[in-house]
């Protein structure tokens, strides 16, 4: 997201600070990320919604068609869909037309495996679809230990793909782990080569990411090379705003920086849930449904979760640190998710003070509402060595205690009922 | 992201300018918020005003006289003109061909 603010603060009769605004909400969300499945091809470790197999109450075509209706009303610029991995879902094209006829944009995000020469082509013909590839590794190494094996090169063959269908400005969005931390220029230069934009966002305890966190959450240096890095690279590199709480090292870094949880970002689920942000797929930080009879709007506009989130934040216990301005507390979603108090500081709090509150966490940390991973490992993740399941064909007798039901005439032969005339 | 900070005398208050056609407008509380399909930016409005400015702009002869015609305080245009400046910088608000106030304007292929 690109931000201009303006005009100058001088010309305001009263200075207000636009944080202080948009802390308050805003008429409708600035943009809204909607998982539109949680069926997904891969299973990443870190996956935040805890994806794989499909909810079976998915939100049909013509509701998913109703939200956007409701979001063309309230004049929500765009979208940003995820999942999941969106494109699976058989009406993913559909929807994404429907959405910009009706002046809703869309950004998706994709691990690229429907991203053929033919749909970067047409992809690259809209102005109002943008397209994010998900990459956590400049390197098939580092990156498919996380996505699975294969996701590396499925990635790569998307960006190509992009690339030669003339699709400039795409997205390269990799989530920062320690592992690959270091490639921050690798990752820079794969960008640069498909004339793409690079997006940096920070690792979550969310979903599965809270079963990894813990080996894969930037080590206290390591938050300081990456804000070194992006303080470097300014505004060449997007992050989502996901590293306001690093702004305690210094200076600010471009975007809002705050947390915008129910204030100006929600999260539509594939089942039609509303959450404060995709980062809380978790009943405490559930607003309602686009299902209940007020729809996506009256979800935004008077739910008591949001409106609780949008009252004056004091700050807590983090009231009296000097740098409570900057970074503000930190994320909502990854203290909730490793026992801390929402009202103190980040696990990641750069002072240090969020180590310290961890190591006072005693009992179980809040585990995901929802869990829709597969339930077997998929081939991706064993490196192809799945064990052959021994199945036996046969016919089911006509007749007998253990009978096949009734046929339908096509089942057992396709002329059945055809009459030559 | 935001633009480097323009100078008053970049914006040239005397000429015709519009609203890009890619641009949409949402009103807000605080003023309103502005979202270019084309670039993908995002503005805000601080004020009301500003906006009625901006709206104005596609039918006034030049932007001087649609600033003056929303109320803007005479001692206020050349804020109101950095403001301005930052909002054409982003492509926001564009030049508008002389002589035709309805002329669609083609973006150029970047």
């Amino acid at each position: 997201m690109t931000v201009t603010v303006s005009p100058p603060a001088s010309f305001v009769a009263k200075p207000v600070k636009l944080v202080d605004q948009f802390a308050l909400g805003l008429d409708a969300p600035i943009c809204l990320t909607w998982e539109l499945t949680y069926a997904c091809n891969l299973a990443c470790v870190h996956c935040l919604s805890s994806s794989g197999r499909r909810d079976p109450r998915e939100l049909t075509t013509a509701e998913a068609e109703a939200v956007i209706d409701e979001l063309e009303r309230m004049q929500v610029f765009y979208v940003n869909i995820g999942g999941g991995e969106p494109t699976v879902r058989p009406d993913f094209w559909h929807l994404v037309d429907y959405a910009t006829e009706h002046h809703v944009g869309v950004k998706f995000s994709t691990n690229g495996v429907r991203i053929d020469a033919a749909v970067a082509a047409r992809l690259a013909s809209s102005d109002y679809v943008d397209v994010q590839i998900s990459l956590d590794g400049a390197t098939a190494e580092v990156n498919d230990k996380v996505r699975g094996a294969g996701s590396y090169d499925t990635a790569l063959g998307a960006m190509q793909n992009l690339y030669q269908a003339g699709f400039t400005g795409f997205k390269i969005s990799v989530v920062v782990t320690r592992e690959n931390v270091d490639q921050l220029d690798e990752f820079k230069a794969i960008a640069d080569r498909y004339q793409a934009q690079l997006r940096l966002t920070r690792l979550r305890p969310s979903g599965r990411g809270a079963d990894v966190w813990d080996e894969l959450h930037l080590l206290a240096p390591q938050q300081k090379q990456l804000y070194d890095w992006l303080v470097a690279n300014g505004d060449q590199v997007l992050t989502g705003d996901s590293f306001f709480h690093l702004a305690a090292f210094g200076e600010a870094l471009p975007g809002l920086n705050l947390c915008g949880a129910g204030r100006v970002v929600c999260l539509i689920d594939p089942v039609g849930d509303v959450y404060a942000c995709p980062f809380a797929i978790h009943d405490t930080f559930k607003a309602g449904s686009v299902r209940e009879p007020g729809g996506f709007q009256g979800v935004w506009r008077d739910s008591a979760l949001f409106a609780e989130l949008r009252e004056p934040q004091n700050g807590g216990a983090c009231k009296s640190c000097h740098f409570f301005d900057s970074c503000r507390g930190g994320c909502m979603a990854a203290k909730f998710f490793t026992g801390l108090p929402l009202d103190g500081p980040d696990p990641e709090c750069v002072r240090g003070f969020g180590e310290q509150a961890l190591a006072e966490v005693n009992g179980p940390t809040p585990k995901p509402s929802l869990d829709h991973s597969h339930k077997n490992p998929l081939r991706s993740q064993t490196g192809g060595a799945r064990k052959p399941v021994p199945i036996t064909l046969g016919v089911r007798p006509g007749s007998g205690p253990i009978s096949a039901p009734p046929v339908r005439g096509c089942d057992e032969s396709p002329l059945t009922g055809f009459a030559v005339p | 992201m935001s633009v480097p900070p323009a100078q008053a005398s970049e914006f040239d208050l005397d000429t015709a300018w519009m609203l890009h056609p890619s641009v949409s407008v949402r009103p807000e509380p605080f003023g309103a918020l502005l979202y270019h399909f084309g670039n993908r930016r995002l503005s805000f409005l601080k004020t009301r005003q500003l906006l009625d400015v901006l709206q104005g702009l596609a039918a006034a002869p030049d932007a001087r006289t649609a600033c003056l015609a929303a109320g803007v305080d005479p001692a206020q245009l050349p804020t109101l003109a950095r403001a301005l400046a930052s909002l054409a910088a982003g492509e926001t608000i564009i030049r508008r061909p002389v002589n035709s106030r309805t002329t669609a304007f083609v973006e150029e292929s970047t």
